[in-house]
């Protein structure tokens, strides 16, 4: 939340009153994304334990639910964000170096590029596709063909998942913010806290879906011969 | 843009422009930013939830005054306790101390200019409003019945109340926690004034971290179980409902991981709040600073390690109940330290029985009440006979009402000449805490009997031979709640036609009373610089630390 404070701001070069120097407010806006990423971890740490807990009661229902998974999209989706982290730092890297306005706007629209099609994978290849297939609890579950711990093992995927996509949905929305303020000049290797504390809610966001992808695609042993 | 609306840029040296005065108009306050305008904001809307809740529990009190029931159907019963446990917990408890006194006196305690993040403080407080009117609508178009713990599967399954409206509340209400813990915590590290090291800060900043650290840690948790519950209620599959392969101990254990730390973000507040009274009013450095600072934030950590406590009877294993019973004492530890300190800060003190000090003596023999029956509880043994009791519901609220009701409205008390400017009358003030106390007890004390004998709570209705304790308990309430309309009316009346306070009318230390009463809005002309320890009133100065 910290940067949407800063990034609203019309005076973003300038120290906000509550501040006495430019450094002070640049430490509070960098506490204040470190402190605000803690609350997230917690968020999807309540996620993560429940699906721990239910994968444990149910193992091979959650087997199961994620061998109906596509792995080469999720493997996909996790290069593609790797590689928006990468431009995401780029885009930083140019702004602490004073590169022109272009360069960053362009590692910026990149950024966005590669979160809108990791978005655009994940709906179009897979959450279409297990509609398609009766996946989706609550909707058009096949409770009769795959069970009830396969829909649990559903409930936390669109869960889990959806909850990360609305954080990429988000983060697309604050590059916008950002390219508008790098096109206006707001910039420079004095200052570039917007693009610095964004960059840790992105490659945050990143880090979460390293985390998913192997605990929904890569579980049950599924390429190792005999596995359990 | 609108923000700059109620930020004079330069209060002239002596004048009577403050940050009540700077800007007129409904618009300059609903668009604040300064943290005092906002306190206020949060002021006025957590006393009118109080009041809500407050009534829910004087219609129960009501009706509890005959053994088969005097007044409403037992359907009604259900919602009136789950209303008055909601609307008292999420919505005026847990915001209680931070979101008002905290809010105003966090950036003057450390001699800042405002919080860190001015416009997402404002935020926090729409947010508290969103949640607070999806509640209020819950409660008028039926109400909820599930009780303030949601537990499943009857809150996911079978209730057939407005479950979905106050979850959704309770979910959109935690974000606005979540802000105000954030930019507290921030706040501290970043924004004081020179000179002001942790350890020359008030023990109220120590007591506001701490409860800033369980905001952020614990909140995000409730409001995934309050999803995770709206989830099964919609969409019909099996998170906790064992009947369709959920696992109901799984939201008692995500639930109490947040709410058994929450009866700290209630409590340690008012711990705060009881150390800068109890140094003023005995005119004493406080016994131990450290330690008092250090047990704040104990009791934030061990919070998070004792919430199976609440589950030694639903189907946990031994060894754990063993292992969260240990622990559970283990939290007494730091609590007992605050409870001795400010005995021994006490001690050859010269005290004054202002109404601030009243409340605080008060609060300090409720809470240690209320602390020691939460051993009994701590105990398994004892715990299986006295769980889901009045025991229980008096020993709670011996912590929050006792405690942080009390506290609350001894650091209302005490920071209302510097919130206004104006003082109150006394000798009103000392009689309505005079009778707040006795109330209190007499409602309460009470319950620890009922429970004793194995009254269970949460029934409409109860055996004929409970009736006498209960009617007691009943003019207790009707006591408590005459108790808390008096300050109300004399506060309000104060605002208006109270006598002139001045900076400092109590004589305390703290940089909040260096700056004129009401504050101006940039809250110091100059950024002071810290240069002793707190609360070195004068004859008890201590040598520098070490």
């Amino acid at each position: 939340m910290a940067a949407h404070s800063r990034l609203h701001d019309p005076h973003a070069a300038e120290v906000a009153h509550q501040f006495e120097d430019p450094e002070q407010q640049r430490e509070a806006d960098s506490l204040g994304m470190w402190t605000f990423l803690v609350t997230e971890i917690m968020f999807f740490g309540a996620l993560f334990a429940s699906y721990v807990i239910y994968r444990s009661l149910y193992p091979a229902a959650f087997e199961t639910g994620s061998h109906l998974l596509e792995v080469k999209f999720g493997a996909t989706n996790t290069a593609v964000l790797i590689c928006s982290s990468l431009t995401m730092v780029l885009a930083i890297y140019c702004a602490q170096t004073g590169k022109s306005k272009s360069a960053i706007i362009t590692f910026l629209v990149l950024t966005m590029l590669l979160g809108a099609a990791f978005i655009g994978i994940k709906l179009h290849f897979e959450w279409f596709h297990d509609y398609a297939e009766g996946l989706v609890p609550g909707i058009n579950f096949n409770l009769a063909k795959y069970g009830s711990g396969v829909e649990l093992f559903m409930v936390f995927y669109f869960f889990m998942t959806g909850l990360h996509a609305l954080h990429m949905v988000i983060g697309l929305g604050i590059l916008t913010v950002l390219v508008v303020m790098t096109a206006r000049g707001r910039f420079s290797p004095r200052y570039y806290a917007p693009l610095d504390i964004s960059g840790l809610y992105w490659h945050f966001v990143d880090i979460i879906w390293i985390f998913l992808f192997p605990l929904l695609y890569l579980i049950g042993g599924r390429y190792t011969h005999g596995g359990h | 843009m609108s923000t700059a609306v109620a930020e004079p840029q330069h209060v002239p040296s002596g004048s009577q422009v403050n940050y009540l005065n700077a800007t007129y108009g409904i618009k300059s306050w609903l668009l604040t930013t300064d943290h005092k305008r906002i306190a206020l904001l949060y002021l006025a809307s957590i006393t009118l939830m109080f009041f809500v809740g407050g009534t829910a529990a004087v219609l129960m009190r009501f009706h509890l005054i005959e053994p088969q029931g005097a007044l409403v159907q037992p359907e009604t019963y259900n919602k009136l306790f789950s209303i008055h446990g909601i609307v008292m917990v999420f919505f005026f408890l847990v915001p209680s101390i931070p979101a008002t006194l905290g809010n105003f006196l966090v950036p003057l305690m450390i001699g800042a200019r405002d919080l860190a993040f001015p416009r997402i403080n404002l935020l926090s407080w729409y947010i508290y409003i969103t949640g607070a009117a999806l509640v209020l609508y819950a409660i008028l178009t039926g109400g909820v019945d599930t009780g303030w713990t949601f537990y499943t599967p009857y809150s996911s399954t079978y209730s057939h109340t407005h479950v979905i409206a106050a979850a959704v509340g309770i979910f959109i209400t935690g974000f606005s926690s979540i802000l105000t813990g954030l930019n507290f915590i921030v706040t501290i590290h970043k924004m004081r004034a020179p000179g002001m090291t942790w350890f020359r800060m008030p023990l109220f900043l120590w007591a506001m971290y701490a409860t800033s650290v369980i905001f952020i840690l614990g909140t995000p948790v409730i409001a995934i179980t309050l999803f995770l519950l709206g989830l099964e209620r919609i969409l019909h599959v099996g998170i906790f409902d064992p009947a369709i392969g959920g696992d109901p101990l799984l939201f008692q254990h995500l639930f109490w991981f947040y709410s058994h730390p929450a009866v700290y973000i209630m409590i340690l507040p008012g711990m705060g709040v009881i150390s800068e009274l109890v140094t003023c009013f005995s005119k004493k450095r406080i016994f131990g600073y450290s330690f008092v600072a250090f047990s704040s934030m104990a009791i934030a950590i061990i919070s998070f390690l004792v919430w199976g406590h609440h589950m030694f009877v639903t189907g946990q294993s031994i060894y754990t109940g063993l292992v969260f019973s240990v622990l559970s004492f283990l939290v007494a530890i730091p609590s007992a330290v605050k409870v001795f300190n400010w005995t021994a800060t006490l001690y050859k003190g010269s005290i004054s029985y202002d109404a601030p000090m009243l409340y605080a003596l008060g609060f300090i023999g409720l809470f240690t009440m209320g602390g020691l029956t939460g051993l009994f509880l701590a105990s398994l043994a004892t715990d299986v006979h006295l769980n889901g009791t009045y025991f229980i519901v008096a020993h709670f609220h011996y912590i929050m009402v006792g405690g942080a009701v009390m506290a609350y409205l001894g650091g209302i008390h005490f920071w209302w000449p510097k919130i206004t400017g104006r003082l109150y009358p006394d000798l009103w003030a000392r009689i309505a805490a005079v009778i707040i106390f006795f109330g209190f007890n007499l409602t309460f004390f009470p319950q620890f009997m009922l429970g004793y004998l194995g009254m269970p709570r949460r029934y409409a209705v109860y055996p004929a031979e409970f009736q006498v304790l209960n009617v007691m308990s009943s003019a207790g309430a009707s006591i408590l709640g005459i108790g808390y309309l008096i300050p109300l009316i004399y506060l309000i009346w104060s605002m208006r036609y109270g006598p002139i306070a001045g900076p400092n009318p109590w004589g305390a230390k703290g940089l909040e009373w260096q700056t004129p009463s009401p504050p101006p809005t940039e809250n110091f002309e100059e950024i002071p610089v810290v240069t002793e320890e707190p609360y070195n009133y004068p004859g008890t100065e201590v040598p520098a630390r070490g």
